[in-house]
């Protein structure tokens, strides 16, 4: 096992490469600089400011030195927010970031295993078409729908939650429900199928044979093995709720990442767009590398690989 | 052919998912005809006007430039429905030769193959076609090939996964014996047996491509105005929803209902070609 997660952190370092290799020489082939701003700049500004950052140099001399600075995990300075570095904006910027997704992981995991497990539990009933109608629905209702949605209702009209913006705990509730819920919906039925087939084991008969409640049935055995598919499901989630989190960011005006990834993106801003896509992509490989561990941990018949 | 009757009568059985075709199918004709039956043109201003709420005149409403909403929501769903169409037909190409090979060759090839597609598998792919659309500029066609070019993946899993049994069948052993080539073998024998599961995953890519649309336009990387696609219009109405909820509800409304309908489509496909995936 300690084998399997260090070789999977190793694998880290060439997929981290790539990425930025990629990321790198597209952007540079995008037309337009970071100081291509409203209006035109001296050119003997545009000349030092390019001189400064050191993008008068080569291109391959400019990508060893971005690199190099990399190794020393120096992500540079950034090229529009004047006298900040790229690792400022960012620490300030992925705990919000953090904060959102992993509240929004959380509550996507509690409601959709909460409900999947009470619709199998009643079968059939009521409450069980009651839940996978709400299910069905929410699977095809994208953030970037429900989010408005939820501010309508529950900020304009109810005044319950803040419309947008950061601070409070209340702040945090609307987006968290924006991001996550399509993700509960999801786990909800995948909980419920997988509940429903372990119900029909033979295990699950002898645990009956021995007088175990059915509750305890549930809890102990179905919840467990039933939710494998969840799991495997969990690692493809977390990546949309990374890239959903943009979308999110920008309706509520969160001060994350994700924001400013798009406006680093479109303002040509090299260096904090080559941030931000890297601290992406280790969130990703991280996440992905902890959902299989929990697969192995869970399922004695995954090996990890 | 593997696509038989019998699949289509379990398609039939299943009420919801002949709802949700004829419901696309329906949509499908308004994007086609988008033209005949649009009341106004899509970017028809009329500033004097501005947004008006729904009326007999403009059954949708108006929005702040005062041009009609539902014509340009019908002009809309053409952006929206051909890029779920294109780029899905863009990852059918690649993920279906690239995995077609891998599982026809085997070996050392297909290691080194689906390693590779392990490692795209986790990189962070917005990322990638927001820089694409960067690199390559807000056009159709670049959406299209960015967005293909990022959805090809578990395309070529399946494929590879199904090839990989198809091959060892006795009437694959028969054509070699024949003195079949690889290439025809692949081409003649094999792909059209792989129709069920290629046409049923493409029609799940189908919404999964549109939402991405619509990310991408939200996000003011897509489609350029006065085109109008769904995500931009979602994202219009989000701006002015305080004052004009109108503007906000029936793209919204169309748009969730459309990924509804495509999304059971799909599932009822799935269902009906393979009876034993059923999840």
């Amino acid at each position: 096992m300690i084998v399997f997660i260090l070789r999977r952190l190793l694998w880290l370092v060439p997929t981290l490469w790539v990425i930025v290799t990629l990321s790198f020489f597209l952007m540079r082939f995008a037309p337009g600089g970071p100081f291509d701003g409203e209006r035109k700049l001296d050119p003997k500004i545009e000349e030092n400011l390019k001189h400064k950052f050191g993008l008068d140099l080569p291109l391959h001399r400019q990508y060893l030195r971005y690199l190099g600075g990399l190794l020393r995990g120096d992500l540079g300075p950034s090229m529009v927010h004047r006298g900040r570095t790229v690792s400022e904006i960012l620490g300030e910027a992925l705990p919000v970031s953090l904060l959102v997704g992993f509240c929004s992981i959380a509550f996507a995991v509690a409601a959709g295993t909460a409900a999947g497990l009470i619709a199998a539990w009643r079968q059939n009933s009521a409450v069980d078409y009651a839940l996978m109608s709400v299910a069905a629905l929410g699977v095809s209702v994208p953030s970037m729908v429900l989010a408005p949605l939820l501010i309508g209702v529950f900020a304009l009209k109810l005044g319950l939650f803040p419309v947008a913006s950061w601070g409070t705990p209340l702040h945090l509730v609307l987006p968290v429900v924006a991001l996550g819920s399509i993700f509960a919906a999801r786990i909800a039925r995948l909980t419920r199928a997988g509940v429903l087939e372990v119900l029909q084991q033979d295990f699950v008969r002898t645990a009956r044979a021995k007088g175990l409640s059915e509750f305890m049935i549930l809890l102990r055995h179905a919840l467990p093995l039933g939710s494998i598919p969840v799991l495997s499901y969990l690692a493809p989630a977390t990546a949309s709720i990374l890239t959903g989190s943009v979308v999110i960011e920008t309706i509520f005006y969160l001060p994350g990442i994700g924001r400013y990834f798009v406006s680093a993106a479109t303002e040509r801003d090299y260096t904090l767009a080559l941030g931000t896509v890297i601290v992406y992509s280790t969130l990703l490989v991280v996440l992905n590398l902890f959902s299989e561990i929990a697969q192995a941990l869970i399922d004695p018949r995954v090996k990890p690989r | 052919m593997i696509v038989d009757s019998r699949a289509f009568r379990r398609f039939r059985r299943n009420r919801l998912a002949v709802v949700c075709g004829v419901f696309v199918a329906g949509l499908a004709a308004c994007a086609l005809f988008a033209p005949m039956l649009a009341p106004y043109r899509f970017d028809e201003r009329q500033p004097e006007v501005g947004a008006l709420p729904p009326s007999w005149r403009h059954p949708f409403g108006t929005d702040l430039h005062g041009r009609d909403l539902l014509s340009r929501m019908l002009y809309g769903s053409r952006i929206s429905l051909a890029v779920g169409v294109a780029a899905t037909l863009v990852s059918l190409v690649i993920g279906v030769s690239y995995g077609s090979v891998a599982g026809y060759r085997g070996g050392a090839l297909d290691n080194a193959m689906m390693r590779l597609v392990d490692v795209l598998y986790g990189l962070p792919f917005m990322f990638f076609v927001i820089i694409l659309m960067m690199v390559a500029g807000r056009s159709l066609i670049n959406l299209f090939l960015a967005l293909g070019a990022v959805q090809w993946l578990t395309m070529s899993r399946i494929v590879r996964s199904q090839v990989m049994s198809l091959k060892e069948r006795e009437f694959v052993e028969a054509a070699r014996a024949a003195g079949a080539s690889g290439g025809r073998i692949l081409f003649r024998h094999i792909l059209p047996n792989l129709l069920g599961p290629v046409i049923v995953y493409a029609a799940l890519n189908v919404p999964a491509i549109m939402l991405e649309e619509a990310f991408l336009s939200f996000l003011g990387l897509g489609v350029q105005e006065p085109t109008p696609s769904w995500g931009l219009l979602v994202w219009d109405g989000v701006q002015t929803m305080e004052v004009c909820p109108w503007l906000i509800v029936f793209p919204a409304g169309a748009f969730t209902l459309t990924l509804f309908a495509l999304s059971f489509l799909g599932d009822g496909l799935r269902d009906a070609f393979d009876p034993r995936s059923r999840a």
